[in-house]
């Protein structure tokens, strides 16, 4: 209550001349009014880097709001926000059936809402002299991946690519040692596109041993850059001066970029079966849609539909609206160089936000 | 009869307030060593102890608590070992060029820079290896897998980055170098100079005089010395992590290729972050692996030490 009253207060203050103002439709409002307190959030490290862009933008706008994103990981994210010690999550991974049912006990009735606001497109960078551009279809991928392919000059590799001259290299595959969401999402894209040529189960710790292992996105692009031959995945916005390979998809090759990964995840189908406002997505990996680039993580923001109190409820509505909005978009851009949101996916989940309320 | 109650025997020494807080605290400090020694075992085994009764599927990698924690020892042991090798004998070395060869002037400065290298942080060591050292090895690998690639430590394929075992072995060699080159030095200084002269008297030539009066009298201070690089070595967390290449499937005594056995430590700081339930069970058993090792080494090390009390300088 005590944000609404002070929300009263601040708008009761501004306009001398206003009549009073029902506590009520000032704390529905959304953006645009001040607001004060402290929004906790905690969960995936992956979107911390956005995160603080975010909260770097929104302290610009609202000043007196803090927010305190701590990167514990997302299984520790979506375990705190249902325990009730923190007012939202960031998830790699959309909550399970268990989780669901103690979201129930976390927000009532009114559920959770799930939204993608973080995508970053994931590049297989390499490091080969003389080659300039290079496709690869899933298959070859995961061959090289699982270490079937052992060399540049291999058949398969020349088929994806008439125009290279790929040299008699042995290739280097490096892969994260470390477990990490970005090995998660890789080898789910195998699994669900490359078919009997990657035969792993998708998992954040990297199931090919034998591999060059490196920590880090950070690792991975030093390695890469260190040895002629080898190839690795990382995000995209780490790239740097490495070769970034287009990823083959339905008959064409895509190039990673913002706008093609931005596309996947709108072409991608939303989960049935679960709350009205939860719009956590099964990303379309296999898809064969024109200019969609299948390889992105995804982070969720995780909250309730129905706050016990008016100021959370505010706080973290408004906070949202931010996070979605162009502005916000492009502050988590320069940042982390994720993919902003498309204007659909932004409706979606505005049409979430607009529903946070308050209990009672 | 009140003045000898006020005034005690001249025997007894009167206690005063500040003695007896002085020996209350130092008491209190040596309990308290003690007692952190015990909870952190206490810890250790508790938290591991989810682990060690979990059925094996349960345990990452799916072939139980052994089979996860048997290649992470070999792989801690084994980089320990060749950092142990390759330090060992440079440190002396280098104690015996301050303590007996170098002039006055040239040792104290020399004696400071070896001194100077404990106190590079780790990280710093790690950045080190990984940009400069390791890149720089690559063709000496090659060359090694060429012409000595029948011994089983140097069969190819030759890593292409360089971040090996081999490559740890010398970053944990480098970082162990100043304690045992520290203590060797400070055994050696104390060798008796009636040894020396008696062997120098004798008409022994320098190097002989170091070979019959000065390594018999140090043997001990220097095994001591190694055994504490060995204790830092076992630990060493942020450059392993960051250095090697820790993708081997189990056990391998290649040297030289890009799967490597990751070390307990480094797996532990790798691992970590992202795990939750038993997969923290896990690590924390690991890590009572790695603290029963470094205790024992330490033990080893007391025991060699005060086995030659008597001529030892370290004591």
């Amino acid at each position: 209550m005590s944000a609404a009253l002070a929300a009263t207060l601040a708008l009761a203050a501004c306009g001398a001349s206003n009549e009073e103002t029902d506590p009520a439709t000032a704390a529905e409002g959304g953006s645009g009014e001040e607001l004060s307190g402290t929004l906790v959030g905690a969960g995936a490290s992956s979107q911390q880097a956005a995160m603080q862009g975010w909260t770097a933008g929104y302290s610009s706008i609202q000043p007196d709001v803090t927010v305190n994103y701590d990167p514990i990981g997302s299984g520790g994210g979506r375990e705190q926000f249902l325990a009730g010690g923190t007012d939202f999550a960031g998830s790699d991974a959309a909550l399970d059936e268990e989780e669901l049912a103690q979201a129930e006990e976390r927000c009532g009735e009114a559920g959770i809402f799930e939204l993608a606001n973080y995508i970053a497109p994931i590049a297989v960078v390499y490091n080969l002299e003389g080659v300039d551009e290079l496709n690869l279809s899933p298959e070859v991928l995961a061959g090289i991946f699982n270490q079937e392919i052992t060399n540049w000059n291999d058949p398969a590799i020349a088929a994806d690519n008439p125009d290279a001259t790929l040299p008699d290299l042995p290739i280097t595959p490096v892969n994260r040692s470390d477990e990490s969401g970005t090995t998660e999402n890789f080898t789910e894209y195998l699994v669900a596109a490359a078919g009997d040529a990657w035969p792993h189960e998708a998992s954040g710790d990297w199931p090919v041993s034998g591999g060059e292992a490196a920590q880090g996105t950070s690792g991975v692009v030093s390695a890469v850059s260190a040895g002629n031959g080898s190839i690795g995945y990382a995000d995209l916005s780490q790239a740097g001066d490495l070769g970034v390979a287009n990823i083959g998809v339905g008959e064409e090759f895509v190039e990673p970029t913002a706008e093609a990964a931005a596309a996947v995840v709108e072409n991608s189908e939303t989960l049935e079966g679960r709350g009205e406002y939860d719009f956590a997505i099964e990303l379309a990996r296999d898809t064969t849609e024109s200019g969609n680039y299948p390889i992105v993580l995804i982070s969720y923001h995780v909250g309730c539909v129905e706050y016990e109190d008016q100021e959370t409820a505010d706080l973290v509505a408004d906070f949202m609206s931010y996070a979605v909005s162009e502005e916000g978009q492009q502050a988590a851009a320069e940042a982390a160089g994720s993919a902003p949101i498309s204007d659909n996916l932004r409706e979606q989940a505005q049409g979430a936000i607009d529903a946070i309320t308050a209990a009672g | 009869m009140t003045s000898t109650t006020s005034a005690p025997p001249a025997q007894q020494p009167k206690s005063r307030p500040g003695d007896r807080i002085f020996a209350g605290t130092a008491k209190g400090a040596g309990i308290l060593i003690l007692i952190i020694l015990a909870g952190v075992a206490v810890f250790l085994i508790s938290e591991s102890v989810p682990a060690l009764t979990a059925p094996a599927d349960e345990i990452p990698g799916d072939g139980g608590l052994a089979s996860y924690i048997w290649p992470l020892i070999f792989g801690t042991l084994l980089s320990a070992t060749i950092a142990l090798l390759v330090a060992t004998p440079l440190a002396v070395a280098i104690a015996l060029f301050i303590t007996f060869y170098a002039p006055r002037k040239l040792a104290a400065g020399l004696g400071y820079v070896v001194d100077l290298l404990a106190a590079i942080p780790s990280i710093v060591y790690g950045f080190w290896g990984i940009f400069w050292l390791a890149p720089r090895l690559v063709p000496f690998y090659r060359w090694l897998e060429e012409n000595l690639g029948f011994i089983p430590f140097f069969v190819g394929p030759v890593s292409s980055s360089g971040r090996t075992m081999l490559t740890i072995g010398l970053v944990l060699a480098v970082m162990i170098l100043p304690i045992v080159s520290a203590i060797s030095r400070e055994v050696f200084s104390q060798v008796p100079t009636l040894h020396t002269e008696a062997a120098l008297a004798l008409g022994a030539t320098r190097w002989e005089m170091i070979k019959m009066a000065v390594i018999p009298y140090g043997k001990s201070g220097v095994i001591g010395g190694s055994m504490l690089g060995l204790g830092r070595a076992l630990g060493e967390t942020m450059a392993v992590a960051i250095i090697l290449s820790g993708s081997a499937a189990g056990i391998t005594w290649a040297l030289i290729t890009s799967a490597n056995p990751q070390t307990i430590a480094a797996n532990i700081a790798l691992e970590f972050p992202e795990s939750t339930g038993l997969a923290v069970n896990t690590l924390i058993a690991s890590g009572l692996a790695l603290f029963l090792i470094t205790l024992l080494v330490n033990m080893l090390a007391r025991w060699v030490v005060s086995r030659r009390a008597d001529f030892s300088g370290a004591n």
